[in-house]
């Protein structure tokens, strides 16, 4: 039967090749994530080595600017690696060294977790591959040359579009021909069963260290919290420990792009034309063209560009749990230089997009409330991009 | 009984084994997918594959990957692979498999979509991305139309895995020589031929084995223990190269290597 549904969404859509190393890894997940020895050791490495828990930040001063609710920031930037993606990558490579796989194999679009990736393969000594997408590897050099530094072989991808999709398609097919010594660490909460619910639980801290944080700053009070949603692999780890909080409302922030026309955003699920169908082996919303090929999406946000979206979001934005919008290009780069301006943070551009939907929602909101919003990464990789949008001159 | 068990029957009755050409639909176009099937069947393939283009197809190496992105470039799109099965119908009694990734199917409708397929004249479908767990419903879809939905093993599978995803397969089994994809390369066909002699302990549904068949003599060693060779990537490239005629030699090398 089926395995790995979130109501009617997720599955695994892989060829029988695949089946047998995904219900290996399925025993193997089972096994050790009730595994004190397992939990212990990931604990070392997420306090000692990534830097959890992370801080919850009260950002006064853009709390005054909007004069709503207290806003608090979740800051994933200060992760090592600097975005929330070495949760779920610490959490897998443990497990694949469990598995006695010798090699790691990744996708990424921007690097971000294809550089997370290449940190964990060096920090325990195993041999990584990383598929990028031929356009993405000129977009993104300095994220190709640091994952180089750390050791790992960049594959450049140039079928199909030459960007995420066809290098998670790649990364698949490789694996699909490696499966005795390789482990395949999917970047977002996508992908075929167990990959959705393994890469939630790694990155599942987030939501519960908010609720542990919150106790001491607001006596555990929250009204309102954002995430950004690409993948959605930040967004269901800070939403997943929350979802039968019904008084507290969540936004799952999607990449409105340049506009409301299929290939410029990057709505899998706030844009009312897009609708569900399978991509990456899971049942999901995705965006597609009117024969059900797969489109390429569009987001100033690198990490946000990807045309599926995990299978779990898919349930909630069907069952009403978490409240699915859209922000657009210009709107997350006023609150990339707002956060600067005002908290002295540069945040990711992807985590912009959910700091923009606060410029909408703050209105509705009164002093006594509380807002929680993920900081998913840092900007560091976005200041040369965001610079030369705006016109400023920089080498 | 569709034309795909027909043909089986056909060729154990007179002691042969059976070839299946993989032709992704729309290369050149709709017109040029139709003369090469025509063309291959005279060349000696027994059934014919029609490769309907997807824009992420994960089962498939290069080459299949570069002729469905220029198929669909150039327009192909599912009903109108439909179309090409109503023309060839008009002229051939050839058995076709449509192989196809299921966002695809599932975007015209499956249930929609296997009633137009077999209205069209297709015997029978390979979905690589729905594996044994995920067909339950489109296997009742298929079987109320009568079109065979093919299921697969690989060099990995185990006895307990053939007994649970074999034993009600119909049409024929789709034998992956390799863990990988689709592509021409040097294989060693003994571990599938294996799992073959396994897979006929427990039915007699044809098996057909497929990946890395580029050869008269990469065809013989794969026919070993099986019913049928399946040959894709070769004589795709040989069409989206232009030479359907170099295609159609190496179709009817392989059909006499094979009958020898």
């Amino acid at each position: 039967m089926s395995k790995g549904r979130f109501g009617k969404y997720g599955g695994q859509y892989v060829p029988e090749i695949v089946m047998p190393v995904l219900t290996e890894l399925e025993a193997a997940y089972e096994k050790y994530k009730e595994d004190p020895d397992f939990i212990a050791e990931l604990n070392k490495y997420y306090t000692q080595y990534a830097g959890r828990p992370t801080l919850l930040y009260y950002a006064e001063q853009l709390t005054k600017h909007y004069g709503g609710a207290k806003i608090y920031l979740k800051r994933e930037d200060l992760l090592h690696t600097g975005a929330h993606k070495i949760n779920n990558a610490l959490g897998q490579v443990l497990l694949a060294k469990r598995m006695g796989k010798k090699r790691i194999i990744a996708e990424t679009g921007a690097g971000q977790h294809g550089v997370a990736t290449a940190t964990v393969a060096a920090l325990f000594g195993m041999e990584c591959h990383v598929f990028m997408g031929a356009v993405d590897i000129e977009r993104q050099k300095l994220n190709v040359f640091k994952m180089k530094l750390l050791g790992t072989k960049v594959i450049p991808v140039t079928t199909g579009t030459a960007t995420l999709k066809d290098a998670t398609s790649e990364a698949i097919r490789y694996w699909a021909a490696h499966i005795d010594d390789t482990h395949y660490i999917i970047g977002s909460a996508v992908g075929p069963h167990p990959y959705p619910t393994m890469v939630r639980d790694f990155q599942a801290c987030i939501g519960r260290e908010i609720r542990q944080q919150l106790k001491k700053e607001t006596g555990g009070r929250l009204d309102y919290l954002i995430a950004c949603v690409g993948g959605g692999s930040n967004a269901i780890g800070t939403f997943h420990d929350w979802r039968n909080d019904t008084q507290v409302k969540k936004f799952g922030v999607e990449a409105a792009g340049r506009g409301p026309a299929a290939g410029d955003n990057a709505q899998t699920l706030s844009n009312p034309a897009s609708r569900p169908g399978v991509l990456h082996g899971a049942y999901s919303y995705l965006a597609q063209d009117d024969d059900g090929q797969v489109i390429e999406v569009y987001s100033i946000s690198a990490g946000l560009d990807y045309p599926g979206v995990g299978p779990e979001h898919a349930m909630f934005h069907e069952q009403g749990v978490v409240k699915y919008v859209g922000i657009d290009d210009k709107e997350a780069l006023d609150a990339f230089q707002l956060l600067s301006r005002l908290e002295g943070i540069i945040p990711a551009v992807e985590s912009s997009h959910a700091l923009a939907y606060l410029e909408k929602l703050m209105p509705q909101t009164t002093p006594d409330q509380v807002v929680v919003v993920t900081l998913s990464g840092r900007g560091d990789k976005d200041v040369q991009q965001v610079a030369k949008v705006l016109g400023e001159e920089i080498e | 009984m569709n034309r795909i068990d027909n043909k089986f029957n056909e060729l154990k009755a007179a002691g042969k084994k059976g070839l299946v050409i993989y032709i992704t639909a729309g290369l050149p176009d709709a017109a040029g997918t139709l003369k090469a099937v025509l063309e291959a069947e005279k060349a000696g393939a027994d059934i014919i594959e029609i490769g309907i283009p997807f824009s992420d197809p994960m089962a498939d190496g290069p080459v299949i990957q570069a002729a469905s992105y220029q198929a669909i470039k150039k327009g192909m799109t599912l009903p109108k692979v439909l179309d090409i099965v109503r023309e060839i119908r008009k002229v051939s009694e050839i058995p076709l498999v449509g192989m196809g990734y299921i966002n695809n199917m599932l975007n015209y409708g499956f249930e929609k979509f296997v009633a137009d397929a077999k209205e069209a004249g297709m015997d029978g479908l390979i979905i690589p991305d729905v594996p044994h767990e995920e067909s339950g419903d489109m296997k009742k879809a298929c079987s109320q139309q009568g079109l065979s939905l093919v299921e697969f093993v690989t060099p990995g599978t185990t006895d307990n895995r053939i007994s649970e995803t074999c034993t009600s397969a119909d049409g024929f089994i789709y034998c992956v020589s390799i863990n990988g994809v689709t592509g021409v390369r040097k294989i060693d066909y003994s571990p599938i031929n294996k799992v073959i002699e396994r897979v006929k302990q427990q039915t007699s549904t044809p098996c057909a084995v497929g990946f890395g068949v580029g050869s008269p003599e990469a065809a013989v060693d794969a026919a070993k223990n099986s019913d049928a060779v399946i040959v894709g990537s070769a004589v795709v490239k040989l069409i989206m190269d232009g030479k359907l005629g170099e295609a159609c030699e190496l179709i009817s090398s392989i059909r006499i290597a094979l009958d020898k």
